[in-house]
């Protein structure tokens, strides 16, 4: 578990890789799903407001 | 793919591709990364830090080839006047320079340790650095530019023109590298790569394009549906 | 207008007063002499760094003029009475880029020597120095014009252009600094080749697409 943690004393360079690495692609998920719902959101309200 | 350019057929074709892609990403992506974290072995020079490799490497992939999308998006766009082209290849451009920064960063991380600086100018980090700088550009220009159809022609002339410079960039970086190397570099290529190595590799890579493919997808719906609305407002206040 | 007459009216307007011809030159002087002050007097460390210092002074100098080429016509509508003349907006394009050349690329092709001279270039640079200037000059008109063509309707304009552009122009910074610090070796290099085939591909190509960055913009 150690050797895992330590990544053989590399950990300073395996592990930022990693955290950076999902954070970006998390980071850009989040903020497309978000607009993504906003705007289906702001579709459904203009159909059902031309429905009436 | 011609039909495709009929922003209502393409929203309708592209809605049952959705979850089959967001599901590849959700499960290479995992898998991928158990397999680098935990099956790989330490490489016998690098040591544990090749697991860098499995970020950087399908990152760089994803960066090119998100650069090609969006050429030949811009391409269809200017030459064939297709209005989800033009969408195609703006929501193109912001996943790519994220791909590109990823691959810098890991890049670096995976730089220091092995070359003893975060960063050198070897011949792929720098055409990489210019890259971006290319994708940044190019986004610029798009919110520089109020008028959408200018700004969609005008962003694709760049995009065209990069495009047919890239390969000249490419060539003469190589060059620039080779005339003062010297100190000694390491090369990826130097070792055949085995196949412990590879199968993960493939398979993170298989996970990023999904991913992109997904987030590509979803935006060009979401620019779609928000010039909808648009439309529809402007209609009713113009009454 | 003939070609003729549009390059010579060109050059007539960037060298009169105010043209900003003579500012490009001014700038490359003045950037050049930033850089001794910024990373020290020693002769040996800028002679080593003196052909590319001569570049990329060279390259922001012409880059600073070049936000005006079309800018100024386009703002005033000559740029329509020209589109609407006898010269299509290829030749035009063409016309403006050896404008810009003649007022900007010749004359620092000209005055770098003595710029090089102040950062104590090794003699065998000169003449290398002064070709690959001469040939690679060109190609930066013609990238930045298209830059420039694409800007055109930007307010601030002249603060994207640099952006879009430099990446386009690596290519000859690299060959162009490339092929004097290869004469200074006495290496055999395909650098200044190299330099004259990108310059030619850019200044045969770019006019095409600036056109068609001129025409979207003035396509009401």
């Amino acid at each position: 578990m150690m050797r895992f943690l330590t990544m053989g004393g590399y950990a300073g360079f395996v592990w930022p890789a990693y955290g950076i690495s999902f954070a970006g692609l998390a980071a850009v998920v989040v903020l497309t799903l978000r607009s993504y719902t906003r705007a289906k959101a702001m579709f459904a309200a203009i159909e059902s407001d031309k429905a009436k | 793919m011609f039909e495709l350019a009929n922003p209502k057929r393409f929203m309708d074709v592209s809605r049952p591709a959705l979850p089959w892609l967001a599901v590849a990403a959700a499960i290479l992506i995992p898998v991928g990364l158990y397999l680098a974290l935990f099956v790989v072995p330490p490489e016998r020079q690098q040591g544990d830090t090749v697991r860098i490799m499995f970020l950087h490497v399908p990152a760089a992939w994803v960066a090119m080839m998100a650069y090609a999308l969006m050429a030949v998006c811009s391409l269809l766009g200017l030459v064939n006047r297709h209005p989800v082209a033009d969408v195609a290849a703006r929501e193109a451009a912001p996943l790519g320079a994220l791909f590109t920064v990823l691959a810098l960063v890991t890049g670096s991380l995976w730089g220091r340790p092995m070359w003893g600086a975060w960063w050198v100018w070897d011949a792929r980090l720098t055409s990489f650095l210019l890259l971006l700088f290319l994708y940044l550009g190019y986004i610029a220009l798009w919110s520089a530019i109020e008028d959408e159809t200018r700004a969609a022609r005008a962003a694709a002339i760049l995009a065209i023109v990069g495009a047919v410079n890239l390969p000249v960039v490419k060539f003469s970086v190589d060059w620039w590298n080779t005339l003062h190397q010297g100190e000694s570099i390491f090369r990826t290529g130097g070792p055949a790569i085995a196949s412990v190595f590879l199968w993960p590799l493939f398979i993170m890579a298989g996970g990023y394009t999904a991913l992109f493919a997904t987030l590509w997808i979803i935006r060009i719906r979401t620019a779609i549906l928000q010039r909808t609305v648009r439309a529809r407002l402007g209609a009713e206040t113009g009454r | 207008m003939s070609f003729m007459a549009l390059v010579a009216r060109d050059m007539r307007l960037a060298t009169r007063a105010g043209g900003g011809a003579f500012l490009a030159l001014a700038f490359f002087a003045m950037t050049a002499t930033l850089v001794p002050l910024g990373i020290g007097a020693e002769l040996r460390l800028l002679s080593a760094v003196a052909a590319g210092i001569v570049w990329v002074c060279a390259v922001l100098a012409a880059l600073l003029s070049l936000d005006r080429l079309f800018q100024a016509d386009f703002e005033d509508g000559s740029l329509d009475v020209l589109a609407l003349g006898p010269l299509p907006l290829e030749s035009i394009a063409a016309a403006k880029i050896a404008a810009h050349w003649l007022v900007t690329g010749l004359p620092l092709t000209i005055v770098s020597p003595m710029i090089a001279l102040l950062f104590s270039l090794p003699g065998r640079g000169y003449s290398a120095l002064a070709a690959a200037l001469a040939i690679g000059t060109p190609a930066v008109s013609a990238i930045g014009a298209i830059g420039a063509s694409l800007t055109i309707s930007i307010r601030r304009g002249g603060l994207i252009l640099p952006f879009i552009v430099m990446p386009l122009l690596a290519p000859i910074v690299i060959f162009g600094a490339g092929a004097v610090r290869a004469a200074i070796d006495g290496l055999a290099s395909g650098a200044l080749l190299f330099l004259a085939a990108t310059s030619l591909a850019a200044v045969l190509l770019s006019p095409f697409a600036a056109a068609a960055g001129l025409r979207l913009n003035l396509g009401a």
